[in-house]
This record gives structure tokens, C-alpha cells and sequence, in this order.
């Protein structure tokens, strides 16, 4: 953490793993999808009270659409602004789509899928880590960067293959002090990663 | 649980029901917040008293909090954005919560969230307890908060919600379209839980809905035994996904 102290980070995450840290108020955190087509799963906490934490339904509410992408601002679920996407090649991220689990996976493609690398795993193994008191509870519904999946007018939803590319990034930037909790998906069950789990570049800088 | 309570007015619910198996009934006052345990077997049916009702729901598994509706899990299991008859409410751990057996108006809103106390005062200025007393304006996010509040949760527990009898759609872009038209006098839907479940409900208006006078609708409740989800049942049988829903759920309830 101690190029986070002096303002600037960056570091490759690798396919398939978790990553948590923290981005201060002012800060941008850009996500590079290097090699296309992959889901990060991601959530965001108030670093300084961790009950207010990125909400899918007030950010959906208040911005009035579904989809993510340059300009949405980010809300917590007291209604704050946490982060706002500033800069966004990819042009869609999912917010509905949720985080795919061991559970998750017996009732949407077999039983024997539950023993799988799975995000919520991802993210219940980073938050003990991090030895915070987060748990299960902490898990609302997160955001999935470089995901693509469309509602139909009619109601209809599906996974459908993703419309990132290699180097395609977002930027946000911090409202206030986040920790940020990323699961790079490891899903391979869905065209979320193009079948092919990759990895991932954070990069953290300040202002300026 | 009260047996056989009722505060309903006669001939303010249009639908019959056989009296016999009923548990109990409850009107919910226009703008109220309740919460209640609802036990495997359990159906109960949310009855729309005027149009243009809504009724945001959170359920958690009442024999462990932590495991909660998912509305994520719920919609990509049945590759759906919306609930309807048919369609089941999944936990964050796989299990089926309750199944929706009967619903007269086809779309309930998953995706649209709870007003807020800045969004209540935008859209219909102010309208504290000193000056309306019990029709001060609420809201939804601190109706769930009371009502968590008295399970030891809290802001933690504050996921995506169902908000019942609305409908609202989106676009190509994904804008937001509230159908102001859904939701009729006398509409209905029934839940059959499948497992021991906190239900939390709030009868505040739609976070979407334009209406710029703050009018919540009543809504009556009814309670009764109709045993869990059959073998040959519409919602088990809706999809390969709901079937493996079921067996995961039944495999802490064994028969």
C-alpha cells in the first residue's frame, strides 16, 4: 500500500483473483480490461463507515437507466455520490447481473458446478483477509465492468457477449475515501469472459 | 403470530378467498412500513386496495439473516428483469424463498430501489409528523431501516428490493419508463414461501412514479396454509433453474 500513500498505484491483477484497496476522495482508479471480454465484479465501501457501501438500485434510480458508462454517478445506499465514471472506451457495464457464486452456479448450470472459483468466494476470502468485521452481509448487488447484459423492452435478460476489447479501460473518480473490492471473474460457465478468464490493471492516481 | 386477526373493511378486497384455511389478515395503511415472519407453507396474498399501489419487499431467511433475497440471482436464473406468476425469489445461497403463484397484473418492478428522505422532499416538499401527524410523508430507505431495526439489521442489509404492483420498463439505451396505468384497484399477488422468512414491506410510493402529490395506497394482506411447492408446480417447473432452486431448498426442509 505504500505507493497508494504517495498517491499513485498500479499493479495487474491476475485472472481469476481478488484485489481490494483504497482509493481517496479526489483519487481516480482506472480498470484495464488488457485483453477484452472481461467481467470485473466490483464494489465499493465508504473507507471510514463501511455500512454505507455502493447501491445498484439508487445509482439505477437516480440516474434513470440501467446501464453504467461515462458520467454515472455512483451511489451509495444512503444515496451519496461515491465515485463518478469519468472516461470510459468500453461504453457499457452491467449493474444487474450480480456476482456469480458456488450456490449461484448449481442453480443456473448444474449441481456439480459447485465447486467452481467463483467471485463471491473471491470477494468472502478478500474481505476476511482484510479482517474488518465484512462478511456475507457486505455483498450487495456490485457492478460489472466490461459486462454486457441487455434488458429487452419486454422484460428479457441475458448474458450476451461482451462488448469490451483489449485496453479498454474506465476511469472513475472518488468522492470520498472508498475501499474498493474487485473480483476479477473467474466465471467460465458464460460468454461473461469470453469462456476465457484474463487479467486485469488497476491504477490509482491522484489529482492533478 | 396473531390467528385470525383482521383489520380489513368488508368489501374492501374483491377477490374471494375460502375463509377456512386463512391465518390471518392485516390492512397496511396507506404509507406503512410492516414486517413479519411467514413460514414454510405459508401463502400470502398482497391485494392493491386503490390503483397505482406499490409495495417495496425484502425478505431474509428468518433462521439465518445473513442469507437474503438476491436480485441479481433471482433475474439470471430466470433470465427475466421483471417477477410475474411463475417465477420464484432466490436467496443469496441458492434457495427459493417464495414462489409467485398468482399475480393478476404481470410485472413487479426488481431493479428501481426505495425513495429516499432528499427524493420524498424534492418531489413533494415537506410534510413532517408536526404537521400531518400519522400522514407525514415517508419514505422507503427509512421504512426498511425501521423495520430492520427491529431484527438487529441495519444499513448493512439494505439490498435491491422488489417493489410489488409496479411496472417499469426500458429501452434499447436502458432508460427508465414508469407505467403509470399498471396497477389497478383490486389487483393481487401471492407469495408461497418455501422457507422461514422475514418479510419486510413498505407501502411508499414508487421512487419513479411522476406523481408530484405524495399518495400512497393501502394495501390488504391475507395469510393462509397451502403447504410448500408440490411436485408438479408451475414454479418448479418453469425452468431447469428453478427445479435445482427447489432441490437445494428442500434439502433443509427433507419431507
Amino acid at each position: 500500500m505504500s505507493a497508494q500513500d504517495h498517491g499513485t498505484h498500479d499493479e495487474v491483477v491476475a485472472a481469476g483473483e481478488p484485489w481490494i484497496g483504497t482509493v481517496a476522495a479526489g483519487q481516480t482508479l482506472r480498470i484495464v480490461d488488457l485483453e477484452g471480454n472481461q467481467a470485473v465484479d466490483t464494489l465499493f465501501y465508504n473507507a471510514h463507515d463501511t455500512a454505507e457501501r455502493y447501491s445498484a438500485v439508487d445509482t439505477i434510480r437516480a440516474q434513470g437507466n440501467l446501464y453504467l458508462g461515462a458520467g454515472s454517478e455512483l451511489r451509495s445506499n444512503l444515496g451519496a455520490t461515491m465515485l463518478t465514471i469519468v472516461e470510459d472506451t468500453c461504453g457499457r457495464h452491467d449493474t444487474l447481473g450480480g456476482a456469480c457464486s458456488a450456490e449461484s452456479n448449481t442453480v443456473r448450470y448444474a449441481l456439480d458446478k459447485r465447486y467452481m472459483h467463483s467471485c463471491r468466494d473471491n470477494f468472502l476470502l478478500a474481505l476476511a483477509r482484510h479482517d474488518r468485521g465484512l462478511g456475507k452481509r457486505d455483498l450487495p448487488s456490485n457492478i460489472n465492468f466490461f459486462m454486457n447484459v441487455p434488458v429487452t423492452p419486454e422484460g428479457g435478460l441475458t448474458f450476451a457477449d461482451g462488448i469490451s476489447a483489449a485496453g479498454r479501460y474506465v476511469q472513475l473518480r472518488a468522492h470520498m475515501d472508498v475501499l474498493v473490492l474487485i473480483s476479477n471473474c473467474p466465471q467460465l460457465n458464460n460468454p461473461c469472459n469470453a469462456y476465457n478468464p484474463t487479467p486485469i490493471r488497476i491504477q490509482i492516481r491522484s489529482a492533478g | 403470530m396473531n390467528s385470525s386477526t383482521s383489520l380489513s373493511q368488508p368489501g374492501a378486497h374483491p377477490e374471494a378467498l375460502p375463509p377456512v384455511d386463512e391465518l390471518w389478515s392485516e390492512q397496511l395503511h396507506a404509507g406503512e412500513h410492516w414486517s413479519g415472519i411467514l413460514r414454510r407453507g405459508t401463502s400470502l396474498r398482497l391485494t392493491a386496495l386503490e390503483p397505482r399501489a406499490n409495495v417495496a419487499a425484502l425478505m431474509y431467511n428468518y433462521e439465518s439473516l445473513s442469507e437474503r433475497y438476491n436480485m441479481a440471482d433471482t433475474l439470471k436464473a430466470q433470465h427475466t428483469a421483471y417477477l410475474t406468476a411463475g417465477c420464484v425469489c432466490y436467496s443469496d445461497m441458492g434457495r427459493v424463498l417464495c414462489s409467485i403463484t398468482a399475480d393478476s397484473c404481470g410485472w413487479h418492478d426488481t431493479v428501481c430501489g426505495l425513495s429516499d428522505a432528499a427524493l420524498v422532499q424534492e418531489k413533494f416538499g415537506a410534510g413532517s409528523f408536526q404537521q400531518r401527524r400519522n400522514e407525514f410523508y415517508r419514505n422507503g430507505r427509512d421504512s426498511m431501516l425501521n423495520e430492520l431495526g427491529k431484527y438487529g439489521l441495519g444499513k448493512r442489509d439494505l439490498v435491491a428490493n422488489i417493489n410489488f404492483f409496479s411496472r417499469v420498463t426500458a429501452d434499447d439505451a436502458g432508460t427508465l419508463h414508469f407505467d403509470e396505468q399498471h396497477c389497478d384497484s383490486g389487483d393481487y399477488v401471492e407469495l408461497r414461501f418455501e422457507m422461514h422468512t422475514l418479510l419486510l414491506l413498505a407501502t411508499c410510493p414508487h421512487p419513479l412514479d411522476p406523481d408530484t402529490h405524495y399518495r400512497p395506497r393501502p394495501v390488504m394482506l391475507r395469510a393462509r396454509v397451502t403447504g410448500p411447492a408440490p411436485r408438479q408446480d408451475a414454479c418448479r417447473l418453469r425452468c431447469e433453474e428453478n427445479a435445482r432452486g427447489f432441490r437445494n431448498t428442500e434439502m433443509i426442509f427433507p419431507a
